[in-house]
């Protein structure tokens, strides 16, 4: 037994060492997801401002939110999450109200990117790319040119099986909404009802919900209409010229990726410096060339080469054209009813 | 037990088998040399993805990560999952509570056991990293080499145990010299198993793991890398990683031969 | 050995489980009695409607559909896997190790890698297509992927090892000797292993195919990605509630949920497969 017990002792003395070894906290964090900025972009930040700083990566905003949830924001400094999660870290407390003296370069965003509904002011989150959601399409393979929600909810007899739709809650259930003609934020019940009711219709035509490899689906031929947010269409159509990106003319919504400055970070002075170092206008040009995503960078997007935007035109889309689009919201105590529309229609056969 | 025919009738079972397991691995095994970086079409041979994967020190970095968590956690898990079971086998009486600990490691949703220990380790102000990943792996990790032991040891003999009491061993000689050489198959069946479901978890690693980069396990990279599909860079991982392995087992073989002539 | 001693080698192993599960996951679990915060904190109140909203048909709905879809698989994988796991055990004794090694090797690979193999071979434009137009068959083939055969290929695949280790332990031993008596007295091959062999591999058996259940019903990823999310697991329930809605105090409620039916089916098995080995064993003797 006293051998058993002196080798518990001794590995739970290596867990404790491999602990203690680790305390490289000085560095600033930020958790991003992956290829969402430039590769080089740590190496010239630390060169610049001298600060170091390292990158992880998230596959999606509900992880990083479930750790910054129970880890009560711990750990992190600058974490990049879309706009109704930069709203839930503001309303739980999480984020730090920004100080606007330490972000000079607030001044290059269009002073549309300034009056998002989420966050009027940006006074927890600064606006990184957004963007629309709407149809992705091979119009050497689709009849016509499609311009309707009603082309992805009830498609014709050819594109049976071969259309995708987001599977994320919000967006799964913003198509809905946008066809029959409601808010994307709509809470009342018997709408959520003609919703879901839609909604599971259209999944018997359905190929799958799939919200990462769609344009790989498109690419293949395995679909040939699917449902995408335009910078990830973006992907298809540098694969296949024939692949096309329209909003459907019932709408959109507009979609805000954020940078939030998490309020229990121990390096602010250098979390400030990074964000203002991404919104330097040949830094924040980057996404745009290279992730082929909208920057409310007005400076960075003037500077894009024209080229780019005549190969991916949703790319030249005004701030003035989204601002038509309503952003989706946090819909605080309705979350339960949309969980369970999107249970229902997810277990319907 | 075996005849001729029946002979021929495992082997064909073990083909069939083996050829399962092994289809999904020849069609990795062929893109990591695709030249295109898109699994939909072959544009030729090409071995630019392993090169791509040798200068990538991030995804090294975390393979060699998942391979401390997996051995560490293996290894406490097999110790601590063994004597369990010895323990709850020798009990002739069984606890329904005793039994529920032990089966919840199991049942627990992998979530539900990812944020509450997140939440216990921040509330405890404890300082997060590889180590707190094996702790967590430890603890599923334990449940499943425990139950591996124990359907061994339903259809064990005690009464060998009596007779080496009887004989005057002491319970740990008992228990080295009789019981453990029975389960040695077992131990290692359960520790294979403990080793192959902590390289490929990743949901408890994620939230139990430290904020920065070094206590990033392969599945973390590798899930955060899904937005673009896999990568021929993580294909050609995989390949490495089980070409290793095959090179580790043999150069065991051949130390252990060395050892052992008469085998 | 005196009933003191079991707790010895027990008191390591409960002693982690208990600081490292039971107290971290009865405070979460415990939030199924508190209320959720208009945007998704714990409001500390009081109340049993997340446990109410369980009892909701739905949910039922979606549990048994999973676990159709689990217990297929377990069953598949433990057919496969007990076969596999006799076949190898039925090998020289020198080779088994190998051969052991070989069978959960591919799972060293990545839980991501080999499910996105499988889309590459079921896809409608992928391998197994390919082959069949190459090989001249020109007629519909269904449509393999996204779909619920897809979803049981998959999860039978990543476990299928997990059956092998589980019935090669209690395979492993089985004494030559039991069978050759079994086979002097005259009983056949297949009576041997009728009445012998299965009884005394029952619990590695009943092992494996609880293995292959409940990683299925937990599971999130096969669903999503060779389903194509089609269909919800009650893994994939869990997990929106605490990450996708926030919705930690009914998250909560519906693990409770499942532990419970999950307790209670593991009893019946154990029950069960006692009842059955000791039954067998006890013919064995008369006979």
């Amino acid at each position: 037994m006293q051998h058993f017990r002196s080798s518990i002792g001794l590995l739970l003395g290596t867990c404790l060492a491999f602990g203690s070894g680790m305390a490289a906290a000085d560095d600033l964090v930020i958790s991003n997801w992956d290829g969402y900025m430039a590769p080089e972009a740590l190496d010239s930040f630390t060169e610049a401002t001298g600060n170091d700083a390292e990158l992880v990566l998230h596959g999606t905003n509900e992880e990083i939110m479930g750790k910054l949830i129970a880890s009560n924001g711990r750990g992190y400094d600058v974490v990049f999450v879309s706009s109704p999660f930069a709203e839930v870290l503001q309303n739980m407390g999480l984020a730090e109200q920004l100080d606007h003296e330490r972000l000079p370069n607030l001044a290059n965003l269009y002073p549309e990117a300034t009056e998002l509904a989420h966050d009027p002011g940006n006074q927890y989150s600064v606006p990184y790319t957004w963007g629309t959601t709407g149809l992705c399409y091979r119009s050497d393979l689709v009849d016509g040119q499609p311009d309707s929600w009603q082309d992805l909810l009830n498609p014709s007899d050819e594109l049976q099986g071969k259309t995708t739709m987001l599977a994320t809650d919000r967006w799964l259930l913003g198509a809905g909404f946008l066809a029959k003609g409601y808010s994307v934020n709509e809470t009342d019940p018997d709408k959520l009802a003609d919703v879901r009711n839609l909604l599971i219709e259209a999944k018997e035509s359905l190929l799958a919900y799939d919200d990462t490899t769609f344009y790989a689906k498109l690419v293949s031929g395995e679909a040939e209409l699917v449902h995408a947010w335009d910078g990830w269409c973006n992907y298809g159509i540098a694969e296949n010229a024939d692949i096309e990106y329209v909003i459907p003319r019932e709408g959109s919504d507009l979609w805000v990726d954020t940078m939030v400055i998490l309020k229990g970070s121990e390096n602010k002075e250098a979390a400030y410096e990074f964000v203002n170092y991404v919104l330097d206008a040949d830094n924040h040009r980057w996404a745009s060339e290279n992730i082929l995503y909208k920057v409310p960078n007005q400076a960075a997007m003037e500077a894009l080469d024209p080229a780019l935007i005549e190969q991916f035109p949703n790319l030249g889309m005004t701030p003035d054209e989204m601002m038509a689009f309503e952003q989706l919201r946090n819909v605080g105590d309705a979350q339960r009813a949309y969980s369970r529309v999107v249970s229902e229609i997810k277990a319907a056969n | 037990m075996t005849n001729r025919s029946s002979l021929r009738f495992m082997l064909l079972i073990l083909s069939a088998t083996f050829a399962f397991l092994y289809i999904p691995i020849s069609v990795l095994f062929a893109l990591s040399f695709n030249a295109s970086g898109l699994p939909t079409a072959w544009t030729g041979f090409s071995t630019h993805w392993y090169g791509e994967l040798i200068a990538n020190s991030d995804i090294i970095g975390a393979a060699l990560n998942t391979l401390i968590v997996a051995i560490v956690s293996t290894l406490a898990a097999t110790l601590l999952g063994t004597l369990l079971a010895i323990g709850v086998e020798i009990r002739r009486r069984k606890g329904r509570v005793l039994e529920t600990v032990i089966f919840a490691p199991m049942i627990i949703p992998d979530i539900v056991l990812a944020i509450a220990l997140l939440s216990f380790f921040s509330m405890l102000d404890f300082r997060m990293g590889l180590h707190t990943i094996i702790i967590s792996h430890t603890v599923f990790n334990l449940a499943f080499v425990c139950a591996v032991v124990r359907a061994r040891l339903k259809s064990f003999d005690w009464s060998i145990v009596e007779a080496s009491t009887d004989l005057g061993a002491t319970p740990p000689i008992t228990l080295r010299r009789v019981i453990l050489p029975v389960l040695t198959p077992a131990v290692v069946a359960g520790a294979l198993l403990a080793f192959t479901l902590s390289i490929d978890e990743f949901i408890i690693a994620y939230f139990t793991a430290g904020s920065g980069r070094d206590s990033i396990t392969l599945p973390m990279q590798i899930f955060s890398m899904i937005r673009f599909g896999v990568t021929p860079e993580i294909n050609a991982l995989a390949v490495l990683v089980m070409t290793l392995s095959v090179v580790a087992l043999a150069i065991s073989q051949r130390l252990n031969r060395g050892r052992l002539p008469g085998q | 050995m005196t009933d003191r001693k079991p707790v010895y080698l027990m008191t390591p192993a409960l002693a982690w489980l208990t600081a490292f599960m039971v107290v971290p996951c009865l405070l979460i679990l415990a939030l199924a009695f508190f209320r959720r915060g208009i945007y998704g904190g714990i409001v500390y109140e009081f109340t049993l409607s997340n446990i109410a909203l369980v009892f909701d048909p739905l949910y039922a709905r979606i549990f048994l559909k999973s676990a159709g879809i689990a217990g297929l698989a377990a069953t598949i994988a433990v057919v496969i896997g007990y076969a596999a796991a006799y076949a190898i055990a039925s090998m020289p004794r020198k080779r088994q190790p190998i051969l052991l090694f070989f069978a959960v090797l591919p799972f060293w690979s990545n839980y991501l890698v080999r499910t996105y193999a499988w889309i590459v071979l079921l896809n409608r434009e992928g391998l197994i297509v390919s082959l069949a137009r190459a090989v001249g068959f020109d007629g519909d083939l269904p449509q393999m992927l996204y779909t619920e055969t897809a979803v049981v290929i998959g999860l039978v695949y990543n476990y299928l090892p997990f059956v092998i280790l589980a019935c090669y332990a209690p395979l492993s031993r089985l004494n030559p000797e039991i069978h050759e008596a079994s086979r002097d007295l005259g009983a056949s091959e297949w009576t041997t292993f009728r009445r012998v062999t299965l009884p005394m591999t029952v619990p590695g058996i009943a092992t494996g195919f609880v293995f292959v259940f409940v990683l299925s019903i937990g599971n999130f990823v096969t669903p999503a990605l060779l389903g194509g999310g089609q269909f919800q697991m009650i893994g994939n329930l869990i997990y929106d509630q605490f990450l996708t809605a926030n919705d930690w105090p009914f998250g909560a409620a519906l693990s409770m949920f499942l532990i419970a039916i999950m307790m209670g089916l593991l009893t019946l098995q154990t029950f069960a497969s006692e009842k059955a080995s000791g039954q067998q064993r006890a013919e064995v003797s008369d006979d």
